[in-house]
């Protein structure tokens, strides 16, 4: 019950899983073969493999089919570029953190797994087995920026409908094979992609978020690091 | 001005003419019965086109999206303590129960790790929102069903809850009491003998509910074999939560993937229910109900002293990275992918919520019912419309 | 008929005028006293509130408030409705309601009109409701309504029947339609010999009054038969583009319906107004004693209504049909077969 119990506990744990995960990648590798791009796993709490974009569905063929991930967690879309309008938070104490000059967006720069496009195409299967034979991957792919298309996943997947309908309607991104891209939440005349980064949030361009100065004081903690800021607000 | 004018009135013409061919349709085959968004068996604003042959359903579909709030869009746009009073308002009846897995992801992200207390009275507090949230749920299955009074039992018990969920976190429904690292307040002196006496009234309330309901003729004929979903089919729609459990799925994330919580410390039981209906839902909730307030009243016993915070920077940005973790939620697998670029605020968050997965499988469980059948079994997948909409 | 009421003489019309006076006040206060007593006081205990407290004292005035809520409210026709059939549906449902009341004795002489089929006028005078509720639900032009309309027809029919023959049973002991020869054969008749408390058809008719009780549930449509209304599947069905005065209506007609049901079982099944005649009382004791006795009756006989109501869950249509087609009519059909052989028998 006490802290180091819990933390020892958590190590003995991580060993194992950390096995598993890197045996999960090679059974990815060894029925995808090349189509695997990438896999990063974090000892023992997470795993990502990247897959090719042509890959796509057959992914979730194997997941599904060959590995037992009959679970279907979710699946969305990640747009890599960096917003054009900054964090839309210029406050006063905020610009002084970011280095005053008025927000350059940075390079565009993919995360775990890396990636060569803007938009990427992310979904999580897991494994349920008989109790505690319980495993999760997040599988990824690049969404090819001339087409914006990937293969639909409903055909394995049944609940992933609902998924790249939201997709689909946030992002832009088609999904060839589903049987009815229409939109799921926004009305049916709406124009433009909400989620991509370059989509303005109107009521942050109308009236920038105050931003940290109303952070609160964490509680027994008078000073720290960033003292200097805290005393302005 | 004009222009606008314009184009609304060509899209009113756009909308006759859409309900022109409806109605059309309609003469050939059967009916299309409109259910919602306005409904009182929609929780909220879940609209249901359903295609009728007399009482028989041909075709259903759910249309959410009238409570879209955008929160994955909002909250790229906000630091990450301010994350948590947005999503605070996912599934509002469980309101605790949603800040947990994205404070847990951003603390994975940090490296950061809650103290043992923080992390017991996590714990306790998550199991107080699942029993404030199911509750909910068994009064109103009952009130779906046609029967008035358990949900007014349901509500006068769940207050007993609520009360003590406010005494710690300052608000009935959204106490945006979590923090990465730790937690806003310690508890107040004397509230863990008061929550323990809480749980016997929850206890109480249930005897009551399965005395009302579980052993009525009524009852276990209009849910006994209604929206039977087979595992596999569960699985491919995602069904989590006790939706799964109650189509046979030995699986609970408290168990399976217990991240900053501590449920393997606690003696408690996983309830599975092998039939898959709308009555086996139902058990399990209220199973799972019994079952939290055991777990609150071992918390309740196991709360470590030291401090509710662990020590982390004033200002958080936290690390690049990418983050998924999931928490066993009340309504199922409850979840954050949380991508940051190293800056004071979230670059893309994900929600996983459950119920938008466990409604998606409306269409495929909705074929062929009657219209009763409709509500008893969108009652027994239990969604909130907060929780499907985000 | 005579022309005597207490033993003053008077004109057809004003002893005709008198009665139906006397009997509306009678049914309003006994539906109103209904309304308060169960669907205000009682299902709040149930469900563990209070109830209205602020209208008069324990909010006995809360019906009259709500009352002259609803006559203020706007009379509200769709655009589609058909008018003058919307308009007309709710008062055939309530005329059938208080035509009802026209043949139920409360004492000796107190009755509108005695009729010689008295309880068939009954039945008949109840069934004519399903065709308001159609009329209502047609008329609406909303596909909500529509189905609650055609639900209740379905079910209302389906019900008629085991009521009929729920009550066959009782005239066959009684050897009569008239309500009043009922009563007087429950009040005179004996148990074996022993006529202590006569002979209320209850103890013989047991069966009868099980399926008439489940009948007249469902011929209320309150829960677990509430279908055609079902407030969570079809909002409030047939009744859902109904505002004001004319929901009020409905209202009235529910419940009084539900008193006069309450009236007639307890006519059929409890003794109705009389005391047993064993006790001796005379007829002028009965005039003041017997209308408290079918009232007292019957709110309980209501009491017994709504304690169902707020108690069960609903039934699906196609089980309370089964209910009804395979499970209370066979019933029924057995009891009449054994009632008239012993009725031969002894």
């Amino acid at each position: 019950m006490s802290d180091d119990t819990t933390t020892t506990e958590a190590e003995t744990e991580a060993a194992p899983t950390d096995e598993q995960r890197d045996a999960l990648v090679e059974r990815f590798r060894e029925a995808l073969g090349d189509a695997v791009v990438d896999a990063e796993v974090l000892p023992g709490k997470d795993v990502w493999i990247r897959i090719a974009t042509d890959a796509w569905a057959e992914s979730a063929e194997v997941a599904r089919n060959r590995l037992g991930a009959r679970y279907f967690g979710f699946l969305s879309v990640i747009d890599w570029m960096p917003s054009p309008f900054g964090r839309s938070m210029d406050s006063e104490v905020d610009r002084v953190l970011a280095g005053e000059s008025a927000p350059e967006p940075p390079a565009m720069e993919q995360g775990v797994t890396g990636g060569s496009t803007r938009f990427q195409v992310l979904a999580r299967v897991a494994h349920v087995g008989h109790p505690g034979d319980f495993w999760g991957v997040t599988l990824k792919a690049d969404v090819p920026d001339d087409s914006l298309t990937v293969d639909s996943w409903v055909r394995t997947y049944a609940g992933a409908d609902w998924h790249e309908r939201e997709a689909w309607e946030m992002f832009g991104v088609s999904f060839a094979g589903h049987p009815g891209l229409r939109h799921l939440y926004l009305p049916g005349d709406f124009e433009g992609f909400p989620l991509r980064k370059d989509f303005p949030l109107l009521a942050r361009q109308v009236k920038p978020w105050p931003g940290i100065v109303d952070v609160e004081p964490m509680p027994g903690e008078g000073d720290s690091d960033e003292d200097g800021e805290g005393a302005e607000s | 001005m004009t222009a606008i004018t314009d184009r609304q009135k060509l899209q009113y013409i756009a909308a006759q003419a859409a309900d022109a061919r409806v109605n059309v349709e309609l003469e050939a085959e059967g009916m299309t019965l409109n259910i919602g968004p306005q409904h009182p068996a929609t929780h909220g604003t879940l609209r249901i086109v359903a295609r009728l042959d007399g009482e028989q359903v041909i075709a259903a579909e759910p249309i959410p999206g009238y409570m879209h709030r955008g929160y994955e869009k909002l909250t790229e746009v906000r630091t990450y303590a301010q994350v948590t009073a947005l999503v605070n308002r996912i599934d509002w009846l469980g309101s605790f129960a949603n800040e947990v897995p994205f404070i847990l992801a951003a603390e994975q992200l940090m490296g950061v790790e809650a103290p043992p207390r923080a992390q017991w009275i996590r714990t306790l507090l998550f199991e107080m929102a699942r029993i404030s949230n199911l509750i909910l749920f068994l009064g109103d299955m009952a009130v779906q069903l046609g029967a008035v009074t358990p949900a007014f039992f349901a509500f006068r018990d769940r207050e007993y809850v609520l009360d003590q969920i406010e005494r710690v976190t300052g608000g009935r429904f959204h106490p945006n009491f979590d923090r990465i690292g730790g937690l806003k307040d310690d508890l107040p002196q004397g509230w863990l003998a008061d929550t323990k006496a809480t749980m016997d009234k929850v206890r109480a309330f249930c005897d009551e509910i399965e005395n009302l309901l579980m052993g009525a003729e009524i009852f276990q004929a209009r849910t006994r074999g209604v929206g039977v979903i087979p595992p596999d089919v569960a699985q491919q729609y995602g069904l989590s939560g006790a939706n799964a459990r109650a189509s046979g799925i030995d699986w609970d994330l408290r168990r399976d993937q217990p991240n900053g919580m501590v449920y393997p410390e606690l003696d408690w039981k996983v309830w599975t229910h092998p039939d898959g209906d709308s009555f086996a839902r139902f058990w399990v909730r209220l199973q799972e109900t019994r079952e939290a307030a055991n777990i609150v009243e071992q918390c309740c016993d196991g709360v470590p002293g030291g401090p509710i915070m662990a020590k982390v920077p004033r200002i958080i940005k936290v690390p690049a990275g990418e983050a998924y973790v999931s928490t066993e939620n009340p309504l199922g697998e409850m979840g954050y992918y949380v991508v940051s670029k190293g800056d004071l605020t979230p670059f893309r968050v994900k929600i996983r919520s459950a119920s938008f997965n466990n409604v998606s499988i409306a269409p495929w469980i909705l074929r062929g019912v009657y219209v009763p059948d409709i509500i008893t079994i969108l009652a027994s997948l239990y969604f909130i419309l907060g929780d499907i909409d985000r | 008929m005579s022309g005597a009421v207490l033993g003053i003489q008077m004109a057809y019309w004003q002893e005709t005028l008198l009665k139906l006076g006397v009997g509306l006040a009678a049914v309003l206060l006994l539906t109103g006293g209904a309304v308060y007593l169960y669907l205000f006081k009682f299902v709040s205990f149930m469900q563990s509130r209070l109830g209205p407290m602020e209208a008069g004292p324990y909010g006995s005035l809360q019906l009259l408030a709500e009352v002259g809520k609803w006559l203020q409210k706007e009379d509200i026709f769709t655009e589609n409705a058909d008018r003058f059939i919307f308009g007309l549906a709710p008062a055939i449902v309530l005329s059938s309601t208080f035509l009802m009341f026209v043949v139920i004795p409360a004492g000796p002489s107190a009755v509108i009109a005695d009729l010689g089929t008295g309880i068939y006028y009954v039945l008949a005078m109840s069934s004519l409701s399903v065709l308001g509720i159609l009329m209502a639900g047609w008329a609406s032009a909303n596909k909500y309504a529509l189905l609650g309309g055609l639900r209740a027809a379905g079910q209302l029919i389906a019900y008629e029947l085991p009521l009929v023959l729920a009550v066959i049973g009782v005239v066959i002991q009684a050897g009569s339609l008239n309500l009043q020869d009922i009563v007087a054969a429950q009040s005179t008749g004996s148990i074996f010999g022993w006529d202590g408390i006569g002979s209320p058809y209850i103890l013989t008719q047991f069966v009868a009054f099980g399926i008439f009780m489940i009948a007249v549930q469902a011929e209320l449509t309150q829960t677990p038969f509430d279908m055609p209304i079902a407030e969570s599947e079809l909002v409030a069905g047939y009744q859902v583009e109904y505002t004001g005065i004319r929901f009020l209506v409905y209202f009235i007609s529910e419940f009084a319906t539900a008193v006069g049901f309450a009236a007639v079982a307890s006519t059929l099944f409890l003794g109705g107004w009389a005391l047993p005649a064993s006790w001796g009382l005379s007829n002028g004791v009965m005039h003041v004693v017997g209308p408290l006795m079918i009232s007292t009756k019957a709110i309980l006989l209501v009491g017994v209504v709504f304690w169902a109501r707020f108690s069960l869950p609903r039934f699906r249509e196609d089980q309370l049909q089964t209910l009804a087609w395979k499970f209370m009519i066979p019933i029924a059909l057995v009891n009449i077969v054994v009632t008239a052989v012993l009725k031969v028998a002894f």
